[in-house]
């Protein structure tokens, strides 16, 4: 048990100590790495360690990196050098990265981290043994707790927060500290703080990392709040389908307890604190506070109108302070650095950095962390590498699916809360999908509505009638059957919804739909003026046809599902046009360049 | 894995001792849910009785709740379910061909599960593994960088 600063800074040196003088490789081994094969990378070095049975080598399996385009990952360290970074890793590679480390010299890192990252959040991610408490705090861990039990009255936690300006990166912005006050200020006899772990939005998992990367960050924020608003029960609301992050947690909440730094008297204080997990079971709308509040209570994940917001009557009628995982993980560092140090970072009316997503058609895929107020320039271009196969950037889709696109007119704007909005996307939780010439964005638009019509809960008929009328009229522009009325209707239904929804769900969900009428208006009127698909996405819209290009290697008709192709060998091939599904199969398989696609 | 797609009555004492182990009741029906479908690998009328008897929530509910959440399911799955990841990230880099070839490949259709009880084919919205997309499960076990032309060659890993 643990009772003092100084037990902290005990455990934090032995464990420094132990380690400095050693050999130390680090392979990240959440999710996206051991999909990318990690595991077998872990595995080799395992065997080899234990095969020449040196104890001056530690292997450490950590999350994420945020690497994703160069998984698996590993990070090397000699003593008194530092680490160096090596991506794509496969079992040759670790063989000889093995050879390097035994005559104690590794080559440079062949991967290069952009400058213009900056890493508050993501600090430990894929740098420290999750499961590991002892490395936790050798990365200061439960400091930023010792702290404020020993140190600072509840106002003062609360003033700390509000001063340092974070704003709830789950999507809204909402000032923090404020939403902490409110919990503050509404007295009962029990309070909870809820961290929501649901993270639904398609193309986003920085959460994820974080609470496979560093759980105890999240943790000991939680604590913190907990101390701040007059609580002594947290619960973590979580996705059932991230078995890896549930594991990761309940091996750190069981850590914690075990060290006093969770349960009864913590710090030797009066201050006690447990925390539980809570599962999610798929449904989007559970990223609402009310809806997800609901769920942890059993019952359908439905929305309810705020007033009351949950400050005042949350989780069982309780004052409940609910906050997402990355704003949890910004508040250790705002208690041990101080609100004047995190206001130093990012732009005045949004202080700090954002962890984004970064998907789609951009080189370096990957999780990256900058300022706010970084342009989308230097995220796609520089820390993103541009575009895949080097094609035309179209736009980025930002904030899920309450989001909208923005185009290449937008991108020296310097992102923010407030900048988004104004370019008709927003912040959401931080997802960025970069989509080229060859993405349509009426289908973007169309696959969103998709999304929305299924997590609808179904409540208020303007979400759920509405999303659905939109969906269908979307359809028909994609099928080739839309009018240039249907272009105007669209807009009206999309402000309709947008105004008579109950929730963030139904209030949001035609914003794809705005942002892509407003911003590729043109792309629209193709469809139904000239019933084409400029990107060639929308199967009914598009034809196969052979030219003269053909040679009649028959490598088409072998690949032809439905036998659409005929044709002699040697001679140039012909497509039915009646017979065609438009699967693209005769495209991808030629190789000669004879199959046109317009 | 003794209990998947299987109603016997040790699943049920399974299920039974669960509940009995918990702190409280109140509020716990997803809890229970969870547990259940992880026992009988779906949750078929006979089990959503049990639960509703033994949590004393009218049966209604517990199937208003079932049926709310994508997680929760009323079919058995396959031998080896497969998920295709539709989120957005997958979407663009071209998941739909992956979920028509496997369609094609099993013969069956969404949420479907083949005559010989191998396999089962359900979508699924972002396993948070964007950068490895498209993505698709079998089972446990997640398949990334995914291309139409490779779906008949993992299919075969599991013949």
């Amino acid at each position: 048990m643990l009772k003092t600063i100084e037990d902290l800074k005990q455990i934090k040196n032995k464990f420094l100590e132990k380690n400095n003088e050693k050999i130390q490789i680090k392979v990240s081994m959440a999710t996206c790495g051991i999909t990318a094969g990690a595991d077998s990378i872990y595995e080799y070095f395992k065997d080899e360690i234990d095969r020449i049975n040196n104890n001056k080598i530690v292997l450490i399996s950590t999350g994420c990196m945020g690497l994703c385009h160069s998984e698996p990952t590993i990070e090397v360290t000699l003593p008194g050098q530092k680490p160096e970074i090596y991506g794509n890793v496969d079992v040759k590679k670790a063989e000889n990265i093995f050879k390097d480390i035994l005559y104690k010299k590794v080559k440079e890192s062949d991967i290069i981290i952009s400058s213009k990252q900056k890493k508050i959040v993501l600090r430990n991610c894929g740098f420290m043994d999750p499961e590991n408490i002892d490395d936790a705090i050798s990365k200061d861990a439960y400091f930023a707790l010792n702290k404020v039990l020993t140190n600072m009255s509840q106002e003062e936690v609360i003033n700390e927060i509000k001063k340092s300006g974070l704003r709830g990166r789950g999507g809204g912005g909402f000032p923090t500290g404020l939403k902490w006050e409110f919990a503050y200020k509404n007295k009962a006899n029990k309070k909870y703080v809820v961290c929501n772990a649901d993270e639904g939005d398609p193309g986003a998992f920085m959460d994820r990392s974080v609470l496979e990367g560093d759980p105890h960050s999240v943790l000991e924020a939680m604590a913190i709040c907990g101390y701040a608003i007059g609580s002594d029960e947290g619960i973590i609301y979580i996705r059932a389908e991230y078995p890896l992050a549930i594991e990761r947690l309940k091996i750190a909440i069981k850590q914690a307890e075990d060290y006093g730094l969770l349960g009864e008297n913590i710090f030797g204080t009066n201050f006690k604190f447990k925390i539980t997990l809570k599962y999610g079971a798929g449904a989007f709308v559970c990223g609402e506070e009310t809806a997800l509040i609901h769920s942890m209570e059993g019952k359908r994940g439905e929305p309810t109108l705020k007033p009351p917001f949950p400050a005042e009557a949350g989780y069982w009628e309780k004052p409940t302070n609910v906050n997402n995982v990355e704003t949890y993980a910004n508040i250790t560092a705002i208690i041990n650095k101080g609100s004047d140090w995190f206001r130093s970072i990012g732009t005045e009316k949004s202080p700090g950095t954002k962890v984004f997503a970064l998907a789609g058609k951009v080189k370096n895929v990957g999780l990256i962390e900058v300022p706010m107020g970084t342009t989308l320039r230097d995220v796609i271009f520089d820390i993103g590498g541009g575009i895949v196969g080097n094609k035309a950037f179209k736009a980025v889709q930002t904030g899920g699916p309450s989001g909208g696109c923005l185009t290449k007119n937008e991108l020296d704007t310097p992102i923010d809360f407030d900048t988004l909005k104004e370019q008709g996307s927003m912040m959401g939780s931080g997802g960025m999908i970069v989509m080229d010439e060859n993405d349509c964005m009426v289908a973007v638009a169309k696959f969103y509505l998709g999304f929305t019509v299924d997590e609808s809960c179904g409540k208020c008929t303007p979400c759920r009638i509405g999303n659905k009328r939109l969906y269908e009229i979307l359809e028909k522009i994609t099928d080739g059957k839309g009018t240039l009325n249907d272009l105007d209707l669209l807009k009206d239904l999309s402000n309709t919804i947008k105004r008579a929804s109950l929730c963030g769900l139904g209030k949001t969900a035609p914003n794809p739909v705005l942002s892509t009428l407003d911003k590729f208006y043109d792309e629209y009127e193709a469809h139904v003026k000239d019933k084409k698909c400029p990107a060639t996405v929308c199967t009914n819209l598009i034809k196969f046809t052979i030219t003269d290009k053909c040679i009649g290697c028959t490598m088409c008709a072998k690949v032809c599902p439905t036998d659409a192709i005929l044709g002699r060998v040697k001679e140039k091939h012909y497509i039915y046009q009646e017979r065609c599904i438009k699967c693209g199969s005769c495209y991808n398989a030629c190789r000669f360049n004879a199959i046109k696609k317009a | 894995m003794k209990c998947t797609n299987q109603v016997k009555d040790s699943c049920f004492r399974e299920l039974k001792d669960f509940i009995d182990s918990l702190e409280t009741k109140k509020g716990e029906l997803i809890t229970v849910l969870h547990k259940a479908q992880e026992i009988f690998g779906y949750l078929p009328v006979e089990v959503q009785e049990f639960v509703s008897e033994e949590l004393n929530i009218p049966l209604s509910e517990v199937y208003g709740v079932i049926s709310f959440y994508s997680f929760f399911t009323t079919t058995p799955k396959g031998e080896h379910p497969i998920s295709v990841c539709m989120g957005t990230a997958c979407y663009v880099n071209g998941s739909e061909k992956i979920l028509d070839e496997l369609k094609r490949e099993l013969g069956i259709k969404v949420g479907e599960t083949t005559q010989d009880g191998k396999f089962s084919l359900d979508v699924l919205r972002c396993v948070g593994a964007c950068g490895m997309a498209p993505v698709m499960l079998i089972g446990k076990k997640t398949y990334g960088r995914v291309t139409a032309d490779e779906v008949k060659n993992i299919l075969k890993e599991y013949k």
